[in-house]
């Protein structure tokens, strides 16, 4: 027994001093380390909701380019995140944010949690996207929510389309929806709006209560209900319509394992049924790196980070110059007229919320 | 209060206090502005209180249910395997609540083998994830242990002379179980279901992983407020009330746990221990552990066979494309296959997590050490204290962990010195970006456990036995050396073992705080589980196979070195 324990002492101490947690520079873990210059290189942390993604080889011409290292710092969904940085906005925990998008837009700025940065590549950026004109928040992306639809199931039992959000009422799309929690969920809450864009408040209790007749289906985020609830995509779920990205086709069309005729799922893209999402970015008050932070904004605006957006986040550049991947252009699709956040939206999310998991959960 | 005393005390209570009530305070302080709570808020928070109970009572019972006869089983029949049932309960009080919903997905979702099956033979398929039952199911899962272990101690130490005069008086077995065993059992029981009551209060993961947004219990709603909201006083009023009730039941508790050890003459645990002979207890037996293996062994069993199982390589067809087992998922796991930025590789956060788990151990043994010595001989001071030291048992990890993030967010004084002589930017080199941080957390967590399995251990050390060598010639020094060292040398590790798989398994505060370079186990599994593709789900379930092996190496340690007799919590 006194053997058995010093073997396993020592094997833990041997394991843990051989992977003691060195800091594993991100940009060089399969990369050549960059070329060692004379002098120092500054790190720029840049926090984000966890669906960042960027090419390794884009993001390590910035360092290269300003001899700096990049640290993402991934902290939850999009609200998570926004909400972490408000609370430590007296010592912020990174130079540049990025993923605040325009349904938690006022909050952000409410908080002044930004400092304000006209960058020269806004002129590129068409007026509907710039929200904030104070140049706070900068818009980076943008992506339209939309109601996803399985192709094989619709066509196999020769059912049409939902033309419209009050289509999902009828009783021939009985549980065939599964939405996400606006309280937990950025797309949820994306889809509220619609609605309450559609029908107006208190309207759109009485079409979620009849959404709740029709068996909608309510998950906690938007992982579970595309990857576990949703038939088309890996998870081979029950309900063949799941609230997502007008993108996500492509996505799934890009991640196929073989190649793919057509995209194996769609987007309902009609009037009203779909919500746009921008999303922005801002420099952080209280960095030392404003120099560097400045930098790395027009480096987000500029064409090169805008064309490697749209096949590692699926989403939208908001650059008037940048062109589309092939893929985008034949199975992402555009919606038409989507709704855009009320003005009310700062005093009325919290309620709206409340009275819509009364209507829906309880 | 003594200057030793007093001493003793230094280390510990400086570390809770700076680590747990000072944070805590902090986050509390931001909210305090109770008057911008909606009416309706109010109202809601009954409902959610009301609803929490109401779980957290049910739970309790279907454990009891299930665990007082596997606690008769494993206290007195002996049996070919029994450690091995015994180790096989304990693991899923260790693993993380994302295992345990990987687990039972695998198993009972809506792809899991059971409905596999059931579409196979074109049955309606069940509805499990998503109810009450996964709830109850998943917790009766992670806290049978419990119930096994504090009331099969007790009944397996039991003085079997009062049933037995119980019996040659004329009761039936019946009665005597009603009228003598369990009035004898009554502290333990009450001890156990205490502690899974206060688990089950507080519990949160397996709510909102396998509940889903239809049920919200205490601590899932500070979560939605705190997190997603940004409601901060209603976040801090829930954290208060859910505080306050866990110290409650920890003072119910720590008045019932001195009564767990029976003040009867204590048997040693095997000598009650016999094979099953009649006919009716093998079948007793044989059902039990079958019970035991469907219950405990299932789920976790889905996790390594889906590790080395390739069943759906496509995506994009329905149909399954070669299954057959695969090594992949494993050497996938020393890749580092993503060419994006932040992704290490995922042997690395296998061990990043033995190193928080050793540094877990130092620390909690070096703070736990002295106030166990304190409470095992406790004076006034320490009886009013001691409700207070399993507060962290049962505080919220979201609130504690935002806490860390407004009050560690500051350089460190000394570290901040050095810095800035060595010339760099050191404006991010705060507590919350070292890696320290998670042993820290982790220690906070696993402090209430070590503390008491220290405490039962250094209480059992009779003090006549240390008298009896000081009168046989023996110093001090070879008095502790005989005496108390075999004792506590045994305690200290099995303490120890256990404060390693509590931060192996620990994901609540891991998930807020730690960083994308210094990944953790539960933290990586959570994260390749929300990724899409059959490589990204071997993995996490790899990985989930690895945390399994791991925490059942410590409870195996634990096992070996426990002091038959005394108590686990």
């Amino acid at each position: 027994m006194k053997k058995l324990l010093f073997v396993f002492a020592t094997f833990s101490i041997f394991l843990a001093s051989c992977g003691a947690p060195a800091p594993q520079d991100p940009a060089a873990t399969e990369a050549a380390p960059p070329p060692a210059t004379p002098s120092e290189a500054r790190t720029l942390t840049v926090m984000t909701h966890d669906s960042f993604n960027a090419s390794e080889g884009v993001i390590q011409e910035f360092e290269l380019a300003n001899n700096a290292t990049v640290t993402i710092l991934e902290s939850g969904d999009a609200g998570a995140a926004l909400n972490k940085a408000i609370l430590a906005k007296d010592a912020p925990l990174a130079d540049v944010f990025y993923g605040v998008d325009n349904s938690f837009l006022s909050r952000a700025l409410d908080a002044d949690i930004f400092d304000s940065y006209a960058s020269p590549l806004t002129a590129n950026i068409p007026d509907e996207f710039q929200l904030d004109l104070k140049n706070r928040a900068l818009p980076v992306d943008y992506g339209d929510v939309c109601i996803n639809y399985a192709k094989s199931f619709f066509s196999k039992n020769d059912l049409p389309l939902p033309a419209s959000l009050d289509d999902l009422k009828k009783p021939e799309y009985k549980d065939m929806l599964v939405v996400e929690n606006p309280a937990t969920s950025s797309p949820g809450l994306a889809f509220l709006l619609a609605t309450i864009a559609q029908y107006g408040d208190p309207g759109y209790l009485d079409y979620w209560a009849a959404l709740r007749q029709n068996g909608v289906v309510v998950v906690d985020g938007w992982e579970t209900a595309y990857y576990t609830n949703f038939s088309g995509s890996s998870g081979h779920g029950p309900q063949p319509m799941v609230v997502s990205y007008a993108s996500s086709p492509a996505a799934e069309v890009v991640f196929a394992t073989s190649p793919l005729e057509d995209a194996p799922t769609g987007s309902i893209t009609a009037p009203g049924t779909c919500f746009r999402q921008i999303e922005f970015a801002g420099i952080l008050k209280g960095t030392p790196n404003r120099d560097l932070a400045e930098k790395f904004i027009d480096f987000m605006l500029d064409v090169q980070f805008q064309e490697d957006m749209p096949l590692n986040m699926f989403v939208y550049p908001v650059n008037s110059q940048a062109a589309l991947p092939e893929v985008f252009v034949q199975y992402a699709q555009v919606a038409q007229s989507p709704a855009a956040a009320p003005n009310n939206l700062d005093a009325m999310r919290d309620t709206w919320i409340e009275a819509w998991t009364q209507t829906v959960l309880r | 209060m003594t200057i030793s005393r007093l001493l003793i005390w230094l280390a510990p209570l400086a570390f809770l206090g700076l680590f747990f009530f000072y944070p805590f305070a902090r986050i509390l302080a931001l909210g305090l502005d109770f008057t911008s709570l909606r009416a309706g808020f109010f109202a809601e928070t009954l409902r959610v209180l009301g609803f929490t109970f109401f779980q957290a009572a049910l739970s309790t019972l279907l454990t009891l249910l299930i665990g007082l006869p596997l606690a008769y089983v494993f206290a007195r029949y002996d049996f070919p395997g029994k450690a091995f049932f015994r180790i096989l309960t304990a693991v899923p009080f260790m693993l993380p609540t994302v295992v345990v919903a990987a687990g039972f997905n695998a198993l009972l979702g809506p792809r899991g083998w059971v409905n596999i099956l059931l579409t196979d033979a074109s049955a309606p398929p069940v509805a499990f994830v998503g109810t009450l039952w996964a709830i109850l199911a998943a917790h009766v899962f992670y806290n049978t242990t419990i119930v096994i272990r504090l009331v099969g101690n007790a009944w397996a130490t039991m003085d079997t002379r009062l049933t037995d005069a119980a019996r040659s008086l004329g009761a039936s077995p019946l009665q005597t179980l009603w009228r003598v065993t369990l009035p004898l059992l009554r502290p333990s029981i009450l001890a156990s279901s205490l502690l899974v009551f206060l688990f089950d209060f507080t519990s949160y993961g397996v709510i909102l992983l396998l509940g889903g947004p239809k049920f919200v219990t205490l601590e899932v709603q500070i979560y939605i407020q705190a997190l997603h909201m940004l409601n901060l006083p209603a976040a801090s009023l829930l954290s208060v009330i859910q505080l306050l009730c866990t110290l409650v039941f920890s003072t119910l508790y720590s008045r019932y746990v001195t009564r767990a050890i029976a003040p009867l003459k204590p048997r040693a645990a095997w000598a009650n221990l016999r094979s099953p002979k009649q006919w009716l207890e093998k079948v007793y037996v044989a059902t039990m552990l079958t019970v035991l293996m469907a219950f405990f062994a299932l789920p976790l069993l889905a996790l390594p066979v889906r590790s080395v199982a390739r069943l759906e390589a496509e995506r994009t067809q329905p149909v399954v494309n070669a299954p057959g087992l695969t090594s992949a998922y494993y050497t996938e796991l020393f890749v580092n296959r993503r060419g994006s930025l932040f992704h290490v590789p995922p042997a690395q956060a296998a061990a990043n997590s033995l190193t928080y788990a050793v540094l877990t151990v130092l620390f909690s043994l070096l703070m736990g050490f002295p106030a166990a010595t304190a409470l095992a001989r406790p004076g006034k001071f320490e009886k009013w204290l001691d409700p207070f030291l399993m507060l962290p048992l049962g505080a919220s990890a979201v609130t504690l962990g935002l806490g860390y993030i407004i009050t560690f967010n500051r350089p460190l004084p000394l570290l901040g010195d050095i810095c800035s002589l060595l010339g760099e930017n050191c404006t991010r080199n705060t507590l919350l970006t070292s890696p320290l941080l998670i042993p820290i957390a982790h220690t906070t967590i696993a402090l209430p456990f070590v503390i008491r399995n220290l405490q039962t251990a250094l209480s059992t050390i009779p003090q006549r036995y240390r008298e009896a060598a000081a009168v046989l010639g023996a110093s001090r020094w070879q008095a502790w050396r005989a005496v108390d060292w075999p004792i506590i040398s045994r305690a200290t590790v099995s303490a120890g073992a256990f404060a390693f798989t509590v931060s192996l398994g620990e994901f609540g505060a891991a998930s807020l705080l730690a960083r994308p370079e210094y990944p953790t186990l539960p933290t990586a599994i959570f994260r390749f589980l929300s990724q899409p593709g059959a490589l990204n789900y071997g993995q996490a379930m790899a990985m989930a196979t690895l945390l399994m092996l791991f925490a059942g190496l410590g409870i195996f340690l634990i096992e070996k070195l426990r002091l038959p007799g005394t108590g686990e919590f």
